[in-house]
């Protein structure tokens, strides 16, 4: 099958990598070493236990979401590709980007994607609304054990509260941009890449 | 209020004692002279034996016998008083936490070194250099060195390495130039000193202080990352230091005309050699220590000695070899940690720890107390108005643009930049301290005519930036956060998003390898791990040495045994049932550690934002206190938190998989309509929700029908007892859900684990085995 030949880079793909994200080239091909890495099957792709065995995932309280996040809807396989779109989102947003040509779609990175991302940790089955459920269960991973179930649900009550405006309960993505436009989102979720 | 005006009584008997005894140890040997000897904390009582040459006149039954014991007994005095004076300054918190420890031990000193001076007419005490090189700095540093947070300090080993090297190279130079300008300009009025001079006090006052930096940041809680700088600055500057100091010795000694080209290049490779050299004697060192340790299974108990020992030899031997010592018994610390931590016996870890801090805080305590009363001596006191105002003005104005023009050539190339406020607590915090007048002491007095004037000065700076900057620093620190701090409240939504970015960017920092140099790191890790460990760990601590399996490992295994036990007694009672609700031996025993908060449920005062202070779980970027104190002795309060989360990661994942095996559908719709008919049914504790089951900790569809009883039975089929242990693995079954028909039969529980590919899971299961026999 060749699978050793897939798993150099071909700089036809760099190319479009770096066109689609944004990175360097010396990012990618870093990122890929660290890819290549993880890949233990060397079948060019990873899987979820490929993430899994990062062990300061285990540690992390979101850590298997955002595993589930580099995983397209249903697929249990994430390519090159696939990786460093997810990875895209979290690039400091430069100044010069913001004068790039209007035509070209909205950059992984930009404020709105970021957020999205972000959103879509919460909503899991893909609606558009984070529900109480779904919020509760969000924060009962980032939760201590000393809260009991009631607690939290009035703090996720209070949550949706505050955020939702069309009285439906849950949270929509607007609302959701709405309720973070103070936060300086391009600094707190955004980290440096080595260049 | 009793205790204290005990320890007042105890205090003053003390210091009359001493008193008594040095007026008494005056009046026999004034005879003899009065100079001051290196040896001995600088009695001046000599040894002479036999003072009294009166005949016998019969038996004495009882003699006061002060020559025999003199030496040990004011030592032995001496530290008592120390630590006497350090429980009069731990007395009252609010002072201590206004007035950082040091500088009140310095003022007792002063207290102490008039009372001496008032008996004596001339201070019998000063803190020489051959005591405080040789008998407090060793101690105090080893303690750095052994206590330092490996994983922070070399990944900012080039930040540190910056501000150590260039750092003080920067201000040795622009004090000594500086102050030489204005002596030129006729400042200082009428010395006789010179450019070199100048250039040497400048290399010597430049250096900041270890010892004063700890003291002063126990107070002030400053970011990790901030306090390493600091931190890390003040041990490694010890090798410029150094060969500043024997450079510009030499250089004064050989006068200023024989100073060429050659000579300077000498200098500039003995930076290295010394610093290099230094450190190589520091590693041979812990190479050493752990290759001792490893063989000292059957002496455990005079395992701690060698650390001591090896550690004081590692400074000694630099000492001899001219190279820089501090930087020796620092990284005989540094490298040496990992590998005793993991060989010794417990018992013997905890008291090298302890043992540790207690010379190390000793040994403080007597510096500053010293350092206050060497002050108290108008013999070295000399005064140069132009001289010390200038000296002050020079080493504040020097250090603030040296570090903020550093900081910004650095932060072009650190991934996390250093920001204003953290600039400014390092140039503020850039204390001087003992190092700084321990090397001024050491200075020949022929050489240097102006000694007096560099001592006394020395004393003023070391005064200055311990009390003056060590009071205010908390202030300032404060004002500046406040100032930086927003306006606005935030809201719940806001500090939850807040706190799940973290989150994310720690996450992904560690999904794309982003902490420090990979690539290096890597390398090492496994160059480590293949060599190294096998060279220098015992074979038994090498298995257990992941830092997972270490968290997992302090999992309550009395939670896990008594779970055992439960299990095996009730399954007794409940064998000829199936369906078992066993709503009393719980899994979550294992998991659940704490009890439900009740009153917390009851009172009226529910404040959501309140409760999400406390509760939310801090992301790694969030722990703000550094881990390095002089007094305190914490485990890391991070490791429950931590503990939870892996739990709660593990079980979800087990349980994800063994659906992803066993068919049932993942899908989160299925589930919530049993999720809603759960409700009623009352939690206890902590409920876990994974991502794709809702799986509430009391019910496992999977288990379904399967009774305790076979359960257990399958476990002992597979030989494994270890396997009831793991608390991943709940138990009974929820009487209203419906579990899904399980195909055929019932693979066990067992045989999934054992083909679970996550690895964590089996070699956890493999530690425990080992660690139940």
């Amino acid at each position: 099958m060749g699978s050793r030949a897939s798993t150099l880079l071909r700089e036809e793909e760099i190319e479009e990598i770096k066109k689609e994200t944004g990175f360097s080239h010396s990012q990618i091909t870093r990122l890929y070493s660290r890819f290549t890495s993880l890949d233990k099957g060397e079948n060019g792709t990873l899987s979820r236990e490929d993430f899994q065995r990062i062990p300061e995932l285990a540690i992390n309280p979101l850590g298997d979401r955002i595993i589930n996040a580099f995983f397209p809807e249903g697929e249990d396989q994430v390519n090159f590709r696939g990786f460093m779109r997810t990875l895209a989102h979290f690039r400091p947003i430069e100044d010069n980007e913001k004068n790039k040509d209007p035509i070209a779609s909205e950059p992984l990175n930009s404020r709105s994607n970021k957020l999205l991302f972000a959103f879509r940790l919460y909503d899991l089955d893909r609606d558009d609304k984070i529900s109480r459920d779904e919020l509760l269960q969000v924060l009962r991973m980032m939760v201590g054990v000393n809260i009991s179930d009631e607690q939290l649900g009035s703090i996720a009550d209070r949550t949706i509260q505050e955020a939702d405006q069309n009285g439906d309960n849950s949270i929509s993505f607007n609302e959701f941009i709405k309720v973070l436009e103070k936060v300086d989102v391009e600094q707190k979720m955004s980290i440096r890449f080595l260049h | 209020m009793a205790c204290r005006t005990c320890l007042w009584l105890l205090g003053t008997t003390f210091f009359t004692c001493t008193v008594r005894l040095v007026v008494e140890g005056t009046e026999v040997g004034a005879t003899q002279g009065s100079h001051p000897e290196p040896g001995v904390v600088g009695s001046n009582h000599s040894q002479a034996g036999g003072g009294h040459g009166s005949s016998i006149s019969g038996i004495q039954i009882v003699t006061f016998k002060w020559h025999h014991v003199e030496a040990p007994y004011l030592i032995a005095l001496w530290i008592l008083v120390a630590g006497v004076s350090k429980m009069v300054v731990e007395l009252n918190h609010n002072l201590t936490s206004v007035i950082p420890e040091s500088a009140l031990l310095i003022i007792i000193g002063w207290i102490l070194g008039g009372i001496i001076y008032g008996a004596d007419k001339m201070q019998t005490f000063t803190l020489t250099p051959t005591v405080f090189f040789f008998y407090l700095l060793p101690q105090v540093i080893l303690d750095a060195g052994y206590f330092m947070p490996n994983k922070l300090f070399f990944s900012n080993m080039g930040a540190i390495l910056v501000y150590a090297v260039i750092g003080t190279c920067w201000n040795a130079a622009t004090v000594g130039l500086g102050l030489w300008g204005c002596w030129l300009g006729g400042a200082m009025g009428d010395i006789d000193i010179g450019l070199l001079q100048f250039l040497l006090f400048g290399s010597l006052i430049a250096a900041v202080d270890p010892v004063a930096v700890i003291a002063v940041f126990e107070e002030v809680h400053v970011n990790e990352v901030l306090f390493i700088m600091v931190f890390g600055e003040s041990l490694l500057n010890d090798g410029v230091t150094v060969v500043l100091f024997n450079v510009f010795d030499a250089f004064v000694s050989l006068g200023g005309a024989e100073i060429d080209a050659v000579e300077i290049i000498k200098g500039i490779i003995s930076f290295f050699v010394v610093a290099f050299g230094g450190s190589l004697v520091g590693i041979i060192f812990a190479l050493l220590i752990s290759l001792l340790t490893r063989c000292t299974k059957n002496i455990q108990i005079i395992e701690p000695g060698f650390i001591f020992i090896l550690g004081y030899l590692s400074y000694l031997t630099a000492e001899m070899l001219s190279l820089s010592a501090i930087l020796s018994i620092v990284f005989c610390g540094i490298c040496c940690q990992k590998y005793i931590n993991a060989n010794m016996d417990e018992r013997s870890v905890t008291t090298v720890r302890y043992v540790m801090k207690v010379l190390a805080n000793g040994s403080e305590t007597i510096i500053f107390v010293f350092l206050g009363i060497s002050a108290i001596d108008p013999a070295v006191w000399v005064w140069n108005t132009g001289f010390i105002l200038l000296t002050l003005l020079f080493i504040f104005v020097f250090r603030f643009i040296g570090v903020f023009l550093l900081t910004w050539i650095l932060n072009k190339y650190r991934l996390v930049p250093l920001e204003f406020i953290d600039q400014v607590v390092m140039s503020y915090g850039g204390l001087r301290g003992a190092v700084a007048y321990g090397l001024v002491a050491m200075l020949d007095e022929n050489k240097f005519k102006e000694k007096n004037l560099m001592v006394s000065t020395t004393l003023i700076v070391v005064y200055f930036t311990v009390m003056l900057q060590g009071i205010t620093m908390k202030p300032l620190v404060t004002w500046l956060k406040v100032k930086r701090a927003a306006v606005t409240e935030l809201t719940l939504a806001e500090k939850i998003q807040n706190r799940t970015f973290d989150h994310m960017l720690v996450a992904i920092e560690d999904i794309s390898g982003q902490i420090g140099h990979n690539y290096m790191r890597d390398k090492w890790h496994n160059f480590e791990e293949r060599w190294l460990c096998w060279f220098l760990m015992k074979p038994s601590a090498r298995k257990s040495r992941d830092y997972i399996f270490n968290i997992f490992h302090q999992l309550n295994l009395k939670d896990a045994m008594s779970y055992v036990k439960e299990v095996r007694a009730t399954h007794k009672v409940r064998e000829s049932h199936d369906n078992l609700i066993l709503q009393d031996i719980v899994p979550s025993v294992c998991l659940d550690m704490h009890e439900q908060d009740l009153t917390m449920r009851e009172s009226e005062d529910f404040n959501a934002h309140h409760l999400l202070q406390q509760h939310l779980y801090r992301g790694r970027k969030q722990v703000l206190k550094h881990r390095y104190s002089r007094s305190h002795l914490e485990t890391n309060r991070d490791e429950n938190e931590v503990q939870e989360i892996f739990q709660r990661t593990m079980r979800s994942r087990l349980e994800s998989f063994k659906s992803a095996k066993m068919g049932v559908a993942p899908a989160k719709k299925i589930q919530t309509k049993h999720q809603k008919k759960d409700k009623p049914q009352k939690v206890r504790g902590e409920g876990t929700f994974s991502p794709f089951l809702h799986v509430r900790p009391h019910s496992h569809p999977l288990i379904g029908n399967v009774s305790l009883k076979k359960h257990y039975d399958m476990m002992k089929m597979y030989g494994n007892h270890v396997f009831d242990t793991i608390p991943l693995i709940p138990v009974q079954p929820l009487p209203q859900a419906r579990p899904p028909q399980l195909r055929g039969h019932q693979p066990p529980v067992v045989c999934i684990i054992i083909q679970s590919h996550s690895k964590a899971i089996s070699r956890i299961c493999l530690i425990l085995e080992n660690r139940l026999d």
